[in-house]
């Protein structure tokens, strides 16, 4: 039984081109629009350098790892929306606890910040399968939770990240146009690639597109929700961690910002809020796009304010054309 | 008795809320009176307002995350334009959420775009063009005109809000509306099985359309009610009422997937939510504290409702 569904999902690829165009197109245009804005920044700075790529990198990090939290969850057909808070759990933990140490242990500090927090997912996927409460309602109120917590783990802002530790994301070590919060990224590849391809992935695929199917394909629901759950939040923590890196700061409320953004980003990238439908490769360009929208807006000499408002209507006009796509094809 | 619980879910309901005050009577001798009532009342009123809109697009299998986007907003514009005067800066206020309210409709009527998404986008347009209009057209933070700071905390005879006046008015229209008229019907028509309703011969896209306006609308009343209660109208007024808001919907017994529910569970999830904040109040801790167990109780709560009615 399960076999068919392999072969549905991983079957030979780049014979039929409609299928081809039906699964990729999204993303290559995803990458496309990203290659436009690009060009568009250049023509506007025209001195645009390894010094400003390095900035969108390191702006972009955590924004890729809130999408690709949420991705995760959205593909096994739930939400997450306390992935900010979680964020910044992971956020001030990691300052609670590196400050004024060397590098080998807040590597160490950040491994378990990581566990802590993959197991702060793992939590919601749990409550949610076993309450059977929505996803959407169990999420909103444990992002009450998390901030709390991370709330009492810090009051406030604090600087104190040791500087060691923010190179790693900082520092640009192999090229100028290489930075080091480019590199960074390959941890996303490095968990989602095994994962796709193990049965445990397939699996939150076939929960997320038919959760009826997948039941009589002997996939286990709840487990695989949960593990769904526990990867974003294993992301979530990586883009908590990436704060940290990337701003030297711990700050409770830092993640606030990234459930919404998150959200924006995967639905920019083509996952379909519906489950079981996307991958990680345009919701990674979308955090890009995403994050060069303001930086475009200050060369440009307008007000950053506006940046908020266009990301909402960009979102608006991407999603109301996927929508006109599923009407016409309807008809 | 299972049965009788499932049929009369608003019993339950109605009997933790006195449970609840029974706690704070336990926790504090003496502080569950006509006051506390009024106070209660009172801080209810513009969430269970803003729940209002929330429940009647729960109903049809929607969701509305713009809802206090559009308070904060309404009340923002309404406080800015009130020196103009009172009743232009109202108006503006409302426009405000009929605008946003269309918008939203036309996303999801009309266009199909998951409700989850077009509000969400939608929150975030509102809020942008909120604050570049703080920044371009307001010198201070508006001040609440007192008409609209009568409305949200004045009291009659002592003790009955003034808002509980325009809560009930809505309640009423809203009970009736969704029991008795057509369009009422409708809604739940639509969030039990669309296919179903078009098949039947429903214009979907128009109830849905309007349903949405509804909600924007509803969520201006809110946001300007709020303005009232706490005599302020700034940037970030409602942005905490988001996540109560559809708490108050999930806990007065409506359906997050649709078709089923009705406006009195929502109020009186409303008055839970609020009973409760007054509860972690009382407890005297911090309010990282009061935060996680807000965030904690909602879910027992939300789990008990799952497991005791049997629904999801």
């Amino acid at each position: 039984m399960a076999t068919s569904v392999a072969a549905k999902v991983s079957g030979p690829a780049g014979i039929n081109a409609g299928r081809a165009v039906r699964r990729y197109g999204w993303t290559v245009a995803v990458y496309v629009l990203f290659a436009t804005l690009m060009v568009a920044t250049l023509i506007v700075k025209p001195d645009f350098g390894a010094f400003e790529w390095n900035t969108l990198t390191l702006a972009a990090l955590p924004l890729a790892f809130a999408a690709a939290a949420q991705t995760m969850v959205v593909l096994s057909g739930g939400i997450d929306l306390s992935v900010g808070p979680l964020m910044a759990l992971a956020n001030v933990l990691a300052l609670r606890a590196t400050v004024g140490h060397d590098l080998r242990y807040s590597v160490g500090v950040a491994l378990l910040v990581l566990l802590e927090v993959t197991l702060a997912g793992a939590l919601n996927g749990a409550i949610i399968v076993l309450t059977r409460v929505p996803d959407i309602v169990v999420t909103l109120a444990m992002s009450f939770v998390w901030a709390g917590l991370a709330l009492l783990v810090l009051a406030k802002p604090t600087p104190g990240i040791p500087l060691d530790f923010q190179n790693l994301a900082q520092g640009s070590t192999f090229s100028p146009w290489v930075p080091n919060a480019l590199l960074l990224l390959l941890v996303i590849p490095l968990v989602w690639i095994p994962l796709r391809r193990s049965r445990a992935g397939l699996a939150i695929y076939a929960v997320g597109s038919d959760r009826n199917a997948a039941f009589r394909s002997g996939v286990n629901l709840g487990l695989s929700r949960v593990l769904a759950y526990a990867v974003g939040g294993f992301f979530a923590a990586c883009g908590g961690l990436a704060l940290s890196m990337t701003t030297g700061v711990g700050s409770p409320l830092a993640g606030t910002y990234y459930t919404l953004s998150g959200v924006s980003a995967i639905v920019l990238g083509g996952v379909s809020l519906a489950g079981g439908r996307g991958g990680m490769l345009g919701p990674l360009a979308a955090a890009y796009i995403l994050s060069l929208i303001p930086a475009v807006l200050i060369y440009l000499g307008i007000d950053p304010n506006y940046g908020q408002m266009i990301q909402g209507v960009l979102i608006v006009i991407v999603v109301m054309i996927g929508g006109i796509g599923t009407v016409l094809r309807r008809a | 008795m299972v049965r009788l619980v499932q049929q009369r879910s608003i019993v339950v309901l109605i009997a933790l809320l006195v449970a609840l005050a029974g706690l704070i009577e336990v926790i504090r001798p003496g502080a569950v009176n006509a006051n506390w009532v009024s106070n209660i009342l009172e801080f209810a009123a513009p969430l269970g307002i803003l729940a209002a809109g929330q429940t009647l697009v729960v109903i049809t299998s929607g969701i509305d995350l713009s809802v206090a986007n559009v308070a904060t907003a309404s009340a923002y514009i309404m406080a800015s334009q009130a020196p103009f005067g009172v009743t232009r800066g109202i108006i503006a206020g409302l426009l405000v959420g009929i605008v946003v309210g269309l918008v939203n409709g036309v996303g999801v009527a009309v266009f199909r775009v998951q409700p989850l998404i077009m509000t969400l986008a939608m929150g975030l347009v509102v809020t942008g063009t909120l604050n570049v209009y703080s920044q371009a057209s307001v010198r201070s933070v508006p001040g609440v005109p007192d008409v609209i700071h009568t409305l949200g905390s004045g009291t009659v005879l002592g003790y009955v809000p003034v808002s509980l006046f325009l809560w009930a008015l809505l309640a009423a229209v809203l009970i009736v509306g969704l029991r008795g008229t057509g369009f009422g019907r409708l809604l739940y028509a639509l969030g039990d099985n669309p296919e179903a309703t078009r098949l039947a011969g429903v214009r979907g896209w128009q109830v849905l359309l309007a349903n949405y306006t509804a909600c924007g609308l509803l969520s201006a009343v809110a946001g300007i009610v709020l303005a009232g209660t706490v005599n302020a109208a700034d940037l970030s007024l409602a942005n905490v009422l988001l996540l109560p808001s559809v708490a108050a919907v999930v806990i007065g017994g409506t359906s997050i997937f649709g078709g089923s529910g009705s406006y009195a569970g929502t109020i009186v999830g409303a008055l839970i939510l609020t009973v409760l904040n007054s509860v972690l109040t009382l407890l005297d801790v911090a309010d990282a504290v009061k935060q996680v167990l807000y965030g904690a109780i909602i879910v027992l709560l939300a789990a008990a409702y799952t497991r005791v009615l049997g629904r999801e």
